[in-house]
């Protein structure tokens, strides 16, 4: 468990009263619709800086769609709603006015399939980055190092930078991914089941990456597998049908779980 | 293995490969009487027209009956119109199937549009013609090679709108995403990912656009008519192709019958040409 390089904060039932913890997003009484069915209920719920939140629960229990609300992606589709509030600081992430392009160039997100852009693996990284800074070309090349290094995937293309993104294996496609997403300096990363589509060895350098990462962003993840929830998370949340069922530091979740359900789906017994 | 090997030889397992080689039999059959056809189309063209192949087609004017010519101004007035028809639609299109693919892919305006789309693709291209007759040619008070252009680019607009909906619409919602998620613009994303994602596809509607255009006499008949002569001017009649072939192969003169037998070689292996480019650049996209 990634817990050594900062001190665990006391067992609480709301690990949000500690007090060396920064609140970076924060969801209250949030409800979501598509079209008229209500797939996320009453959700209250805070992401911190420098920590990372997994969320976890049996398919179709709203995971990913909270994920979804906290970058304004669902907005992409019609006939979807959310109400309630979420705060990226005291930025009003539903506000009718809040500049989508903005909002997610600060709030990043990584996918469950690679989907790196029909382009060269230079151009997947320096796209984005040239969407908002103007930079000379050995500024350029250094921030597109900068962000290959970061995802731990230098090494393997520095040679290549002019191939296409879609040439490389499915885990460093990932990586470019998120290379990607690091590259534009977000506060916020989002992961939406970043491994189903990995093989164990991919699987461990993202996860590796992930807590390397965390020191630097605020990381939420969405995760079918319990094991690596407990490996990466500091905090875990479980859901259920909608709800939030329960919330709390990941290593106390996973040994004393307070609701029944939460106990029953980490023991395997549904889901 | 026991009960498969038990299986093979069941009369109900020999019945029904008995019924799947009858079946076989009859597709066999049906795809070489459509082979037929096709085979025998392209050989009497090869027959009758690789002999009047030679430089001064591509060289000479259309001649009078009895005089030694070639076709070199209706290739070229095929050309310049397939050319600018393209220019005029092609733009057209994309826009119009960028909008149903991208912006418009839940509004009820686009079903209309696609459905109108439709019917226009479907259209007898006679009918094309008689409405840019009416449209130019009779406002303007002659036939015209820019008319003539306008009424294939009516043509290529549906063809190119089609193709390039159907291109983006196969492009991942996940791409689109991936490409919202790094904070693009939507406007962006489409120029920038969505178009480069379904390019391949994309020129492949464009060249069978060409494909379809480059044989249509029906709407050059009643727009840009024909031409015995060089023109350079686009507001007199201009000769084409088709249209070339049309009178001649209906002529009582044996040498203008060849020329039209010759044209009509042209425009097939054109049209191959094109078809293949176009199949081509359609397997590279599957490979990607």
């Amino acid at each position: 468990m990634s817990t050594a390089n900062y001190t665990v904060p006391t067992v609480a039932a709301n690990p949000g009263n500690a007090d060396n913890l920064v609140e970076k997003i924060t969801v209250k009484n949030l409800d979501f619709y598509y079209g008229d069915n209500r797939a996320l209920k009453n959700i209250n719920v805070s992401l911190y800086h420098g920590r990372v939140t997994a969320f976890i629960g049996p398919s179709g229990c709203g995971k990913s769609t909270l994920l979804r609300v906290l970058n304004r992606m669902y907005d992409l589709y019609p006939n979807q709603r959310a109400t309630g509030t979420v705060r990226l600081d005291n930025d009003d992430i539903l506000a009718p006015s809040q500049d989508l392009n903005l909002l997610r160039a600060k709030v990043g997100m990584v996918f469950q399939k690679p989907t790196p852009f029909p382009m060269t693996i230079y151009e997947n990284i320096a796209f984005g980055i040239r969407l908002y800074e103007k930079l000379s070309k050995p500024d350029l090349d250094n921030r597109v190092q900068q962000a290959l290094q970061r995802a731990a995937l230098w090494n393997e293309v520095k040679d290549k930078l002019d191939a296409n993104g879609l040439s490389l294996s499915g885990g460093q496609q990932q990586r470019l991914c998120i290379a990607r997403t690091v590259a534009v300096r977000p506060e916020v990363i989002l992961f939406d089941e970043p491994c189903s589509a990995l093989d164990p060895i991919s699987t461990a350098k993202i996860e590796e990456l992930i807590d390397e990462l965390k020191e630097d962003y605020t990381i939420a993840i969405v995760t079918h597998n319990m094991q690596q929830a407990a490996r990466v998370s500091d905090f875990t949340a479980f859901m259920y049908l909608g709800e939030l069922v329960e919330y709390g530091e990941t290593t106390r979740m996973f040994t004393s779980p307070s609701d029944r359900r939460t106990q029953d789906y980490i023991t395997g017994r549904f889901g | 293995m026991a009960t498969l090997a038990s299986g093979a030889s069941s009369p109900l397992y020999a019945k029904r490969r008995r019924k799947n080689a009858v079946a076989m039999t009859l597709a066999y059959l049906a795809t070489g009487f459509g082979l037929t056809w096709l085979a025998l189309i392209l050989g009497v063209l090869f027959y009758e027209g690789f002999s009047g192949l030679s430089w001064r087609v591509f060289s000479e004017m259309t001649p009078p009956p009895g005089a030694s010519g070639g076709l070199l101004n209706p290739i070229i007035g095929s050309l310049v119109m397939t050319f600018l028809a393209v220019l005029m639609g092609t733009p057209l299109g994309i826009l119009a199937g960028t909008y149903l693919a991208e912006y418009g892919r839940y509004d009820k305006l686009s079903s209309v549009v696609r459905f109108i789309n439709d019917i226009l693709l479907s259209a007898p291209s006679i009918v094309i013609g008689l409405f840019i007759y009416e449209l130019m040619v009779a406002q303007m008070g002659h036939f015209s090679g820019w008319a003539g252009a306008v009424a294939l680019a009516v043509i290529v607009v549906p063809v190119v709108v089609r193709t390039t909906e159907d291109m983006l619409t196969l492009v991942p919602d996940t791409l689109r995403e991936a490409a919202a998620s790094v904070g693009l613009p939507r406007s962006l994303m489409i120029q920038k990912v969505a178009y480069r994602a379904a390019r391949a596809g994309m020129i492949t509607g464009v060249l069978l656009a060409i494909a379809r255009i480059s044989g249509e006499t029906a709407p050059l008949l009643f727009t840009a008519l024909n031409n015995q002569f060089w023109t350079n001017d686009m507001n007199a009649p201009v000769a084409s192709l088709p249209v070339v072939i049309f009178q001649f192969a209906l002529s009582p003169y044996k040498d203008w019958q060849e020329l039209a037998w010759t044209g009509a070689l042209i425009i097939t292996m054109a049209v191959l040409a094109l078809s293949i480019t176009a199949r081509f650049l359609g397997g590279e996209r599957k490979k990607s």
